[in-house]
């Protein structure tokens, strides 16, 4: 059967170079960097080439300003509580109501721990109000967090304006660039962006590996201490062959970065075309004019998005949808929620997101499925019926709790 | 992705009775729009028999939803409305052989649109006494309002109570952080404050899965035999299961359910679950409890087999030979 993936803003596939790079150092290259003998020298030269792939990538001015990390949930949790700990005196967070959960859960904790969070509201495409961002900033801010592009919709944040503004009142800006990282250009030391969040996988390096950038001279405190590993700034001995990868990888998204923008922004484009020519009843969430290349998400109306992916799955076509039920939760996707999409398509939502590895003829498979399952499902739906919905839905279908 | 059985693929992917009922005499309409599962019953009963003719479902929801509302339908189909009325949310996740914790909510969703649609049918007013929360532990599917609404009827305060009341978070422990922010709560709204439990770790006389043999010296090893370990008597042994079998007894009572111990046979122990046990979908997690004390409390390995009611006997029977 035909697989075809296009959930690459869950994970993506590790690029086979850099499998190849990373296979020497589970056997012969297995020292520890730290170690002063030749096994540990080794790899220690490996991490530092990785750190400068990493850091021609990002566009950051030292390779000092890399810290490797485990994730990017780590990289966030670290960059926010130290921007806390180093300012015990400022009590406020800034960040928006469609932040990755590693970023929003967080901060609903700290809301717990006495700070105050601030979450900035979006649109109906998913935009933010800078005016409203503009009159909190203030002394009393500790850091803001803005993610780069929204990992459901793709929309981008103009993060580069925002971190002007809050470097202007002195105030910390991080940004959670997991899904950016690799798809759009990147130019830390010509921003005023003070930390960054990066992910390996979803660049086609192995899970387990990330980064945090820490631009010198912002006052920081490690979330691990322990070894000065990464300068003391994150403790642990490295995950070597994970770093070397991402290095790898870092370089490969650079040679991709113009395909990405044109070849799979292309594939994208025609994909999203086709099936709203096809599908009545389907938009596209979020801002399409200001997105990542890779991204379409599609709502479909009056069905419910687990069993469009399962019907999907049938067929072999990978994707995620914000629906309740696919995140084992009561409400559909905050994502959704927050650009005020009715329940009716919420729970529709399907995101279709490509790489470089998605093909042609991919593509045509998922425009020659999409329709028939959506018809087919509308079938069931007690909003539908025939070829369109029913006369005034919500009052033809108004279940008892809802 | 869900774990679902072969029979909910089946009944997903080829629902039965999808569409309205042509002259359909009984309607409910039940879900919530905000969680993403809703459901309309359409039904067609026979005035004089009260027996179901026809009955057509039409859902807005997962996978489960769609799968459960298809069971639904042929499960009533042929039967009266009385008859039809006896069937649970269990029955219905029977049916599909048994849904994931999460989902058990579509087959309520189920047992609900058959109420309203009878309640329709003779022309009653449906109580709307339905409430669900998030789900708070997901070893025992127990949701947020239940915990609050037990915590609130009995004056609980530690999350053993909330345990021993709702079996929430007697399974991993992953929702404990959950479980005392809901305390919390409910405790800040009675005037109180919530005090964790000491912390303690609950040893459990579990045998080392892997120690290191070191030979001893020659010398010693023969100056000092090592005894062997006492060995219970058959009637100890039995004894011995019993009263495991007895601390665990007001467990499941308190879910009206019970166990009765049958035989003993080497290391097979073969039991019967009775009252609300029966046919339970946690049935197979309650054995595996029981089993996992016997083993901690015998020292040994046993295989706990549960006999089912009507094959007791023959089960029984069996063991005589």
């Amino acid at each position: 059967m035909t697989a075809v993936y296009l959930d690459n803003n869950a994970t993506t596939r590790v690029d086979d170079e850099v499998v190849q790079a990373m296979l020497p150092f589970f056997t012969e290259q297995f020292g520890n960097p730290s170690s002063l003998h030749s096994f540990g020298n080794q790899v220690g030269l490996a991490l530092k080439k990785a750190r400068q792939s990493v850091q021609k990538l990002l566009g950051a001015e030292h390779d000092s300003e890399i810290i490797f990390t485990s994730c990017g949930t780590e990289a966030d949790s670290t960059a926010i509580l130290s921007a806390l700990k180093a300012q015990p005196e400022r009590k406020t967070i800034i960040t928006t109501t469609v932040e990755h959960p590693a970023v929003l859960s967080l901060c609903d904790y700290l809301v717990t721990e006495g700070y105050t969070v601030h979450k900035l509201a979006v649109d109906k495409r998913g935009r933010l109000n800078l005016d409203e961002y503009a009159a909190l900033l203030g002394g009393d801010v500790a850091v803001v967090s803005v993610m780069w592009a929204n990992n459901e919709t793709g929309t981008l944040f103009p993060v580069e304006e925002m971190a002007r503004m809050a470097d202007e009142y002195g105030v910390m800006f991080h940004t959670d660039a997991v899904q950016a990282v690799g798809k759009v250009p990147i130019d830390l030391q010509n921003s005023s962006i003070h930390m960054l969040s990066l992910s390996g996988h979803k660049l086609h390096a192995p899970k387990g590996v990330g980064v945090l950038y820490l631009r010198r001279g912002i006052r920081f405190r490690p979330l691990l201490r322990g070894g000065h590993q990464e300068r003391g700034r994150r403790a642990g001995t490295e995950n070597a062959a994970s770093i070397v990868g991402l290095g790898v990888a870092a370089e490969r998204a650079l040679q991709f970065m113009a395909h990405e923008n044109t070849e799979v922004r292309r594939l994208r484009d025609k994909l999203e075309a086709a099936i709203l020519a096809a599908v009545p009843y389907a938009f596209v969430t979020g801002d399409p004019g200001n997105r990542l290349p890779n991204t379409a998400n599609i709502a479909f109306e009056y069905i419910e998005g687990e069993a469009i992916l399962l019907l999907l799955n049938k067929v072999g076509i990978a994707a995620s949808s914000g629906s309740a039920c696919t995140s084992g939760s009561l409400e559909p996707s905050h994502v959704m929620r927050a650009m005020d999409i009715p329940y009716t398509a919420a729970h529709g939502t399907v995101r279709f997101s490509l790489s470089r590895y998605t093909t042609e003829a991919e593509i045509d498979h998922v425009i020659r499925e999409v329709p028939a399952i959506v018809a087919q499902l509308r079938k069931l739906s007690p909003y539908w019926n025939g070829d369109g919905p029913v006369e005034d839905p919500g009052k033809a279908f108004a279940p008892v709790y809802a | 992705m869900w774990d679902y059985s072969e029979k909910v693929k089946e009944h997903f992917y080829n629902p039965k009775n999808a569409g309205a009922v042509v002259e359909a005499n009984a309607t409910g309409d039940v879900g919530s729009l905000s969680c993403g599962d809703a459901l309309r019953l359409t039904l067609k009963v026979d005035p004089d028999t009260d027996v179901i003719l026809d009955a057509g479902f039409q859902t807005f929801g997962c996978g489960s939803a769609i799968a459960s509302s298809s069971a639904l339908t042929e499960m009533i189909k042929g039967l009266t409305v009385d008859q039809a009325l006896k069937i649970s949310n269990q029955d219905i996740a029977d049916f599909l052989d048994g849904l994931p914790p999460e989902k058990m909510h579509c087959s309520v969703m189920g047992r609900e649109a058959l109420q309203a649609a009878v309640a329709n049918y003779r022309g009653e007013e449906l109580e709307d006494d339905h409430e669900e929360g998030a789900l708070v532990c997901k070893c025992f599917a127990v949701d947020e309002v239940m915990v609050r609404e037990t915590i609130r009827a009995n004056n609980l305060s530690s999350v053993e109570d909330v345990t021993n009341y709702t079996k929430a978070g007697g399974g991993c422990s992953a929702c404990h952080e959950g479980l005392e922010r809901l305390l919390s709560e409910e405790l800040a709204a009675r005037g109180e404050v919530f005090v964790a439990a000491p912390t303690r770790a609950k040893v459990a006389k579990k045998p080392q899965l892997v120690t290191l043999e070191v030979p001893a010296p020659a010398a010693a090893a023969a100056a000092a035999p090592v005894p062997a370990a006492p060995k219970m008597t058959n009637l100890q042994r039995i004894r011995r299961i019993e009263t495991v079998l007895e601390s665990i007894r007001p467990t499941l009572q308190r879910d009206h359910g019970d166990v009765e111990l049958l035989e003993v046979e080497g290391k097979n122990v073969y039991v019967k679950l009775t009252g609300a046990c029966t046919g339970c979908q946690m049935a197979s997690m309650t054995l595996s409890g029981i089993q996992q004390r016997l083993i901690e409390e015998l020292g040994e390995f046993v295989k706990v087999i549960p006999v089912s009611a009507t094959g007791a006997a023959a089960a029984h029977a069996q063991l005589e030979v």
